[in-house]
């Protein structure tokens, strides 16, 4: 299924504009991410697509050619999987996934046939009579999912689904969820705050700001071309490189690095695994503390740049704290946007 | 320290006997043959077959009463505090504390300001709805707050919005969702209320004509006018009636306090 919305933009009573007119379209079987900070607009689009927020006058909310906008939830036939998963505590896992499969009033054999099909794709076959009570953090997720792809929805919608789990889960549920996803070939909305999460499940990442839609792509086209330094912030913790820029140089207190081109009204950024530690570098720096982290040192350099730098160092020895340093940027990896206030 | 502990619990058991004595006594007077001459007169079962052919239309109209109020408690107080509980603010606690005002006013002033207003209503007024709608307006609080409270700590808006997203409608989601969730605060309020109305004396006392006498009413009736081992049978039959209700209350309010916390 196709979803388009158009202008739909959310007001609350009390004068907040929560959502500005937004609009977006997204293929069959697409996966995107609605990415942002709190308060920034992506729950509220979300429960607009669901039918729990009505839009202001003059949005609009398509499934392929059917206009929903009016449609009450129950009949919009959408699946959702709610951040605190919403399972009923008074069912178990097999009626809390039956559910809405009851509520199409389908014959009892057929339900409980494709209850245990969705059962079986979330390797939850052995937890079927479990009370919700009795499952771990990581299960609850998983039977919030299978009760939200149960009844065959147009759409699926996903708000912070794995917030609620500890970081090593997380990791693993992320994974799950990608593959999980894919194989249910369901257009799917995800409104998540974890750039990681948003990089490595969606199809399209649309970063959203302030209510609004700062930009939308593959996450690749994100992280490589941020349109903004909101972006190159937000996704991929790009930092800033304060100085003047004359021609294709800009001039940094630490030295002049060469730009991909001319530059007037543009800010640079760079991001952390992009600076290289290197004796022949243009720049120098005074190295403020390295800490190990395994894989690699991450390294505080001061002198730079207004801020200190943060850069990822992956090689057998780290640079003394206090010693100064030369570092070089390929001009391919300084990223342009157009020159803003520093982003929140 | 082991002193310490010996005097507070003769302290606890004294307490209990100054309670609890004159209870058994009052039951012993009921199975004895005559009372001024003492359990030496032997023991029957004569006065309580008594109290039953005398006051067994209190007995089943103080069951019809409790029933009724449960009944109207059910349809009036589990759709006001699901209305109260998904609505919060301050309206709402206004609200509350209106409905919970029966019981700050005493059943007496309750009793006199019905009378006022439904005394000259002759078919009403001699009816036994007019003590049901007495002890609706008592217990109706009970019902409110026990459900109130235990709806009040589930995530309610969050579980029907995940009951609506899967195509269940207003009554689908009060059926299946609302009133399984909201289950022991309604068994708790439901014996609240059956404990009170069959034990309520002040408010029925004032409502109650002679021919609709409640439990209560019928025993302070016994005291009044009848030997007094046929009263003491009656506070025994009254006993065997509400004290297993009282447990089972006690019971059912730990579990729905256990939920709401």
């Amino acid at each position: 299924m196709t979803l388009t919305l158009k202008n739909a933009a959310k007001t609350f009573a009390d004068g907040t504009a929560a959502l500005k007119p937004t609009s977006l379209a997204v293929q069959t079987g697409e996966i995107v991410s609605l990415l942002g900070p709190s308060g920034c607009g992506k729950t509220t689009l979300l429960r607009i697509i669901a039918g729990l927020e009505a839009p202001d006058p003059g949005g609009q909310v398509l499934f392929d050619a059917d206009d929903v906008t009016d449609l009450p939830v129950e009949r919009r036939q959408v699946g959702m999987v709610f951040q605190s998963y919403a399972l009923f505590p008074n069912m178990s896992v097999r009626a809390n996934i039956g559910y809405g499969l009851k509520m199409q009033k389908l014959p009892r054999a057929e339900i409980e046939a494709r209850v245990d099909e969705v059962l079986e794709m979330c390797r939850l076959s052995d937890y079927a009579d479990r009370a919700i009570t009795a499952l771990s953090g990581g299960q609850r997720q998983r039977v919030a999912l299978a009760r939200a792809v149960a009844p065959r929805p147009r759409i699926l919608l996903l708000d912070e689904p794995l917030s609620a789990l500890d970081a090593a889960l997380r990791d693993s549920l992320r994974d799950e969820l990608a593959r999980l996803l894919r194989r249910f070939e369901i257009t799917a909305i995800f409104v998540t705050h974890d750039q990681t999460e948003a990089l490595a499940i969606a199809d399209r990442v649309a970063v959203m700001r302030d209510g609004r839609i700062e930009q939308i792509g593959r996450p690749e086209e994100l992280y490589r071309r941020p349109a903004s330094a909101f972006v190159a912030t937000f996704v991929g913790h790009a930092l800033a490189l304060d100085g003047d820029v004359t021609g294709s140089v800009l001039a940094l207190p630490g030295g002049n690095l060469p730009l991909p081109g001319a530059a007037p009204h543009l800010s640079a950024y760079v991001r952390p695994e992009d600076i290289r530690i290197t004796p022949d570098g243009p720049l120098e720096a005074r190295v403020e503390s390295a800490v190990f982290l395994g894989t690699h040192y991450r390294v505080t350099l001061a002198g730079v740049t207004r801020h200190p730098l943060v850069a990822i160092h992956a090689a057998p020895e780290a640079p003394k704290t206090g010693s100064i340093v030369r570092l070089d940027i390929a001009p391919g990896a300084v990223l342009m946007v157009p020159a803003e206030g520093p982003a929140a | 320290m082991r002193q310490a502990k010996v005097f507070q619990l003769s302290v606890t058991l004294l307490a209990a006997a100054f309670l609890i004595v004159p209870a058994i006594m009052s039951v012993m007077a009921g199975v004895t043959a005559n009372y001024f001459r003492g359990i030496r007169s032997g023991l029957t079962l004569k006065w309580i077959g008594q109290v039953f052919e005398l006051y067994a239309d209190s007995i089943l109209l103080s069951l019809y009463l409790a029933l009724g109020c449960l009944i109207a408690t059910l349809i009036i107080g589990v759709p006001a505090a699901y209305g109260l509980a998904r609505n919060p603010g301050r309206t709402s606690r206004v609200l509350e504390e209106f409905v919970s005002l029966p019981l700050a006013v005493p059943g007496l002033a309750l009793a006199l300001a019905l009378l006022q207003l439904y005394g000259t209503m002759k078919g009403f007024r001699t009816s036994p709805a007019f003590i049901l709608v007495g002890h609706v307006l008592y217990t109706l609080p009970f019902m409110i707050r026990s459900v109130l409270a235990v709806l009040a700590a589930t995530d309610l808006k969050t579980l029907e919005e995940g009951a609506a997203t899967l195509g269940a409608g207003p009554w689908q989601r009060f059926r299946d969702i609302v009133v399984p969730n909201a289950m022991p605060g309604i068994l708790a309020g439901a014996l609240t209320v059956v404990t009170l109305s069959v034990g309520e004396f002040n408010l029925t006392w004032m409502l109650h004509t002679p021919y609709l006498k409640t439990l209560p009413v019928g025993l302070a009736d016994s005291y009044a006018s009848m030997r007094l081992e046929v009263a003491s049978a009656y506070t025994l039959i009254f006993f065997v009636m509400i004290v297993p209700l009282l447990m089972a209350m006690q019971w059912a309010s730990d579990r729905a306090r256990r939920i709401a916390q």
